[in-house]
């Protein structure tokens, strides 16, 4: 067979040199591309935060910063930004604390399967809202519906508050359920949520701030 | 399915036998998954339904689970049903390949029941030990992980052991190959980091990556044995198809993971890279679609020209679901994904029911489709049947599950639509804005539809247990 002259298009050896050609050049592209971006997404530091250096995913100690999120002219869409110091559970959390805290908050949300009623980044279940920016959310600012359900006067702690008790401050008839998070789980849930309302996503969710200042209640639009 | 009553039981061939183990295991496992989902579609329009005893996260995380893992099964299942035939010899290591599904099996069961009874932890390492994982699809607590890591591999040694002593056919070169990427990467997924978007970007690997570029290959190669055992397709053929299949799948499926590090905290170049990909990932797909009906076509045609009546084809359910697969690949992952792979569109529509709707059709379409054929096959080789033909039963399970799976998709892409245009483009996705558009007529209404087709898809599977359950004796006899 080898000797009969036919066409390269129907030749298997052909096919199979280009298959293991087309997967191998991909696969290096990709393990390439992810180097970089691995780099570009590691957390940031304390030092960073201190010193204005804006990261993608800045370091547990964003914590301690006001957080708000705004239309970039330059880059066509909304990013987060990082404003001044503001107390976390009326306090400033060191490198130590504020990183244990993420951890816990990371570890609660894995733990509490968090994921398969909400969104994180848009990736999850459909059920509940998604929480990217729930951080940011005007119905858990001073005004908002859920701040004034729970009677609390900032948002860690209506959020904390809420995620104790879900059932008891209901939204919708879709309800969150009792999910036995402890007060301090519930604070690391807070941070976790904070923190990841702090990353660089691109713009998602699309006109989230825009939209809080037409829902009456809204904080950060401005 | 039943071993009662087998005509052949395979005239001894014990890598076929253990085949059939884990058809039975996916099969039941196929019911568990239609169950959750239908418990959690009720949940849709009745929030309260077992609010707080059954929630909606467990219900969808069995829902998910039962899905990945009914499918591993089915594919572990078919490969070794076709080991020995592609080979030309026997499983080397039967006896371990025993001892693997019967540990996997257990691992499974204790695995099931702790998500139902026990459901969530503290947050603890103990609880991603121990409980659940919560992380979509890899909720597996760790020491499950590794177990099912042994029992793969297990299993791999013994396909690759006994692909290296027998024959080595394209086809199995393929399978052998794409095996271990697929056994590899879910090792991506096995550690924690308290840096969400690292954790998003390694889960990728494992879900993306098998479900996107090695379950895809898998099929391939799956189709590649059907037909040549079907139709008695040319082997020269058939596998020089896959070849193209191979090259095209992981060409544009490895960089076609850029579609999902548009938003998580990635840098934008993926928007290119993702949006090229990712749009190139339905090309192969009509490829594989083109070649299933020209080999059938050419098929009868030689048949017909050799004077032979009617079709050559025998395994007519088989057949049947293995062209559903081809027009359920093309449409589910194909069309349904290139909806909404483009960032431009897919800032509106990520993490919405329009994920859902291409979620159901695609790995109905490409994977469900064609596992459910190889048991198809498996049965018609355990009776020892020369020619089966499809029953009413049959039939019955195949227009049922397909048009239910099918409403579902249209109903999920409806309230897809409401949800983009009025919590995305006009509210702005805050938690106002997901439950107005939660609230709104049209996406209520998608959602009883959605649990109307799903009932239906339910019945269709009873249909399906029915048929392989009776089959097999109503032909042998």
């Amino acid at each position: 067979m080898a000797n009969e002259n036919k066409s390269v298009w129907v030749s298997i050896s052909f096919w199979r040199r280009s298959a293991a050609w087309v997967t191998g050049f991909a696969s290096i592209l990709l393990i390439w591309l992810t180097f970089d971006t691995l780099g570009q997404i590691s957390m940031g530091t304390d030092e960073d935060l201190k010193s204005g250096i804006t990261k993608r995913v800045p370091g547990p100690t964003v914590i301690n910063y006001h957080i708000d999120y705004k239309m970039s002219e330059k880059r066509g869409h909304e990013v987060p930004v990082i404003g001044e110091k503001e107390l976390f559970f009326g306090k400033e959390w060191s490198k130590e604390e504020a990183a244990k805290l993420l951890h816990l908050g990371k570890l609660t949300s894995q733990a509490k399967n968090c994921m398969n009623c909400h969104t994180l980044l848009g990736n999850g279940a459909y059920y509940a809202p998604d929480l990217t920016k729930a951080w940011l959310d005007p119905a858990w600012q001073n005004g908002g519906p859920l701040q004034g359900i729970t009677g609390k006067n900032t948002v860690e702690e209506a959020m904390a508050e809420f995620l104790q008790h879900p059932s008891r401050y209901p939204t919708h008839a879709r309800m969150m359920p009792n999910l036995g998070i402890t007060a301090e789980e519930a604070k690391g849930l807070v941070a976790f949520l904070k923190h990841m309302s702090s990353i660089d996503t691109n713009g998602f969710p699309r006109n989230f701030s825009q939209s809080a200042d037409r829902i009456k209640g809204g904080t950060h639009a401005h | 399915m039943l071993t009662s009553i087998k005509t052949n039981e395979f005239a001894g061939n014990e890598s076929k036998k253990l085949a059939m183990m884990y058809f039975r295991v996916a099969i039941i496992l196929f019911g568990a998954q239609l169950l959750m989902g239908l418990i959690a579609a009720i949940q849709f329009l009745a929030p309260g339904f077992l609010f707080e005893l059954f929630d909606f996260s467990v219900a969808r995380m069995v829902h998910i689970n039962a899905l990945v893992v009914w499918m591993l099964y089915a594919m572990i299942g078919s490969v070794y049903y076709m080991l020995s035939d592609e080979t030309g010899i026997e499983t080397v290591h039967i006896g371990i390949g025993k001892l693997a599904f019967w540990v996997l099996t257990a691992a499974v069961t204790v695995v099931v029941l702790v998500y139902i009874f026990v459901q969530v932890g503290s947050g603890t390492e103990a609880t991603i030990w121990l409980i659940n994982e919560g992380r979509e699809y890899l909720e597996a607590p760790r020491w499950a992980d590794i177990g099912i890591v042994v029992v793969v591999l297990t299993f791999y040694w013994n396909v690759f052991a006994t692909y290296m002593k027998g024959q080595k056919t394209g086809i199995m070169t393929v399978m052998v190959a794409n095996l271990m990427a697929l056994a590899g990467l879910y090792l991506a997924g096995m550690f924690f980091t308290d840096n969400i978007s690292m954790d998003q970007y390694w889960w990728w690997w494992v879900i993306h990556l098998w479900v996107e570029a090695t379950w895809e290959v898998f099929v391939g190669t799956l189709a590649a044995y059907a037909l040549i055992k079907i139709i008695d397709a040319k082997r020269e053929i058939v596998e020089m198809w896959l070849w193209i299949e191979v090259l095209m799948l992981f060409g544009s499926g490895i960089l076609g993971l850029g579609h999902h590090y548009f938003w998580i905290g990635t840098p934008e170049y993926w928007w290119e890279i993702g949006a090229l990909f990712s749009a190139l990932e339905p090309v192969p797909l009509v490829a594989m679609f083109v070649h299933v009906l020209y080999d059938w076509g050419k098929e009868q045609g030689i048949a017909k020209a050799e004077g032979k009546p009617g079709s050559v084809m025998n395994n007519g359910p088989a057949m049947a679901w293995i062209v559903t697969n081809a027009f359920g690949n093309f449409l589910g992952a194909g069309i349904w994904g290139f909806f909404h792979t483009l960032p431009q569109v897919n800032i509106y529509t990520h993490g919405t029911q329009f994920t859902a709707a291409h979620g159901h059709l695609a790995f109905f379409g490409a994977y469900a489709t064609i596992l459910i054929g190889m048991m198809y096959m498996g049965i018609q080789g355990a009776y020892g049947i020369e020619r089966m033909k499809a029953t009413f039963k049959s039939k019955m399970a195949i227009s049922l599950i397909t048009f239910g799976v099918l409403g579902m998709t249209v109903a999920l892409t409806i309230a897809g639509y409401e949800q983009v245009l009025v919590e995305r483009a006009d509210l702005g996705a805050s938690w106002n804005a997901f439950f107005t558009a939660q609230n709104l007529p049209w996406y209520v209404q998608a959602q009883l539809w959605r649990t109307i087709m799903g009932v239906l898809t339910f019945v269709g599977f009873v249909y399906l247990v029915w048929d392989l359950l009776t089959i097999g004796k109503s032909k042998a006899d």
